[in-house]
């Protein structure tokens, strides 16, 4: 309870400096494009449940879609690849191929694929998901101690045994401070990805605020992308809590 | 029974770049119920052996058998000890000790129990909903014997189990282990670095020679199985004597030293 208190007070005294520094900005700025903190709130409130809630409902389904994807298909086979010499010697070289290339560049594609719905949005950030938590899945079954693979082995345990009660739960840690990391990708992705095509979303919202000079609009459009990533964020650190147990015990 | 006879053994494993031979014609006999301790230079093959025996590592030659079956597969009742008592962090006391019963697909209940009477005896009930990262060494090694006991273990296997633990929480946990045995008399192979611990604890003390590992000596220990034994002349005079012939295997100096010794 009182760790609850101390973090939301955390985010009281942030949310203050980061509105404090805005305010200044705005300020020595002096330029229509940059409203302070007070228009851009008085449009947030006037405009939460009309248009903000809206597209930010069609956001957050988008986003936690293609991160339940991507990590759902990634995780067993970067775990496996990681676990087998074998299939690790074919699929090693394929990512490090694949990894670096920047997954956006394939947005025309998929647009042209498959349409400007949530299809195309979902498909591509699954896409970069997927292959940040292929890596790190990858890594994390590597690094795991062959003394707790022999021990349990030792016991009798088939090779789904040694991966159910070894090589998933020492790897999940490694897994979630990925999904964390990749919330941001993940949200920079969509944005880009909803002011290109399509006329929902948060990323659509801001780009129409923008072309029609409602600049405080805009600025609402943007507090509530960054809602949205605080938010994922901070669920996906109460999941990790959850499953994670040992992690937390004796701090 | 859980007798162990090992003929003739070899193992190579692949090693960075090269084939390394682990072990090389090693024969060696355990009567059942008989405690063994194995010691020898780093490097000699002993946590090969004890692998190997644990059905966990191919031989190349020769024969293994526990208690007349030859080993092809990890056995039921032969438990292995690591030097970090692999244990898993992310399951609780409890948990980690039922994990052999589970993976043999033992019932719940049953698991409970007889978990429960495992933790019990080897005085760790109280943690049972804790998780390892909570416990000291010394009860992190208990929790890897009560693992062992929850399998009704005949063989015990237990390479350097105690090297990690402070001096004081070492001889705890050796007069623990010296009990356990006279208690349930179960065949023990025991891998040590301690001149002290192969003869409080091994009735007979197996000296390996340097890589490929072969027996190089078999030193008998007549006087093992009481816990004062470690504080009479006997034992000192079975400890230098072990010392004098692991010195004369090379286990002192290094590979270029050795030679000059001798």
């Amino acid at each position: 309870m009182n760790a609850w208190l101390r973090r939301l007070g955390g985010y009281a005294a942030a949310t203050l400096i980061l509105l404090v520094g805005w305010e200044l900005l705005s300020l020595a700025v002096g330029s229509q494009a940059l409203p302070g903190p007070v228009p851009a709130l008085t449009d947030f409130a006037r405009l939460f449940f009309s248009d903000l809630l809206p597209h930010t409902g069609i956001s957050a389904w988008r986003v936690v879609a293609s991160m339940v994807i991507g990590a759902a298909l990634a995780t067993p086979l970067g775990l496996v690849v990681g676990r087998s010499p074998r299939i690790d010697a074919v699929f090693a070289p394929l990512i490090f191929l694949t990894y670096p290339v920047p997954k956006v560049v394939f947005l025309p594609v998929l647009l042209v694929l498959l349409g400007i719905g949530n299809l195309p949005k979902i498909a591509l950030i699954t896409l970069i998901v997927f292959f940040q938590i292929l890596v790190t899945a990858r890594d994390a079954s590597r690094g795991i101690p062959t003394s707790a693979v022999l021990s349990v082995r030792s016991l009798g345990a088939t090779r789904w045994q040694v991966f159910r009660h070894v090589v998933v739960p020492a790897a999940l840690p490694d897994i979630f401070t990925a999904l964390r990391i990749s919330t941001g990708t993940a949200i920079a992705v969509l944005f880009f990805s909803e002011t290109v095509a399509g006329s929902e979303g948060l990323g659509y919202y801001i780009i129409d605020a923008w072309s029609r000079i409602a600049y405080s609009e805009m600025f609402a459009g943007i507090i509530a992308m960054a809602l949205l990533g605080v938010v994922l964020y901070e669920l996906l650190e109460v999941a990790e809590g959850r499953v994670c147990r040992w992690t937390r015990v004796g701090r | 029974m859980s007798s162990v006879e090992v003929r003739d053994l070899a193992v190579t494993y692949a090693g960075v770049g090269r084939d390394v031979r682990a072990l090389s014609a090693l024969t060696l006999e355990v009567a059942d119920g008989e405690p063994v301790a194995i010691i020898g230079p780093s490097g000699c093959g002993k946590s090969t052996l004890l692998l190997a025996l644990a059905g966990l590592v191919r031989a190349d030659e020769g024969e293994l058998l526990v208690g007349g079956e030859p080993v092809r597969a990890p056995r039921r009742r032969t438990a292995l000890i690591l030097q970090d008592f692999g244990l898993l962090p992310w399951k609780t006391v409890a948990h980690n000790a039922a994990l052999g019963l589970e993976v043999r697909g033992v019932a719940v209940g049953e698991r409970r129990r007889v978990v429960a009477e495992a933790l019990e005896r080897l005085g760790i009930a109280e943690f049972a909903d804790s998780y390892p990262g909570e416990l000291s060494g010394g009860m992190r090694q208990r929790l890897a014997l009560a693992r062992a006991l929850a399998l009704d273990a005949d063989l015990l296997l237990m390479d350097e189990p105690l090297s990690a633990l402070d001096a004081l929480t070492r001889e705890d946990l050796q007069n623990l282990l010296l009990q356990m045995w006279r208690q349930r008399g179960h065949t023990v192979l025991l891998v040590t670095h301690s001149i002290e611990e192969a003869v409080f604890l091994g009735r007979r003390v197996v000296v390996l020679s340097p890589r490929p590992g072969r027996v190089a000596a078999i030193v008998d220990n007549p006087g093992m199985g009481d816990e004062s034994f470690r504080n009479t002349p006997a034992f000192l005079e079975r400890c230098v004597k072990l010392r004098r012939l692991l010195a004369a295997e090379g286990a002192f100096a290094g590979p270029a030293l050795a030679g000059r010794v001798s």
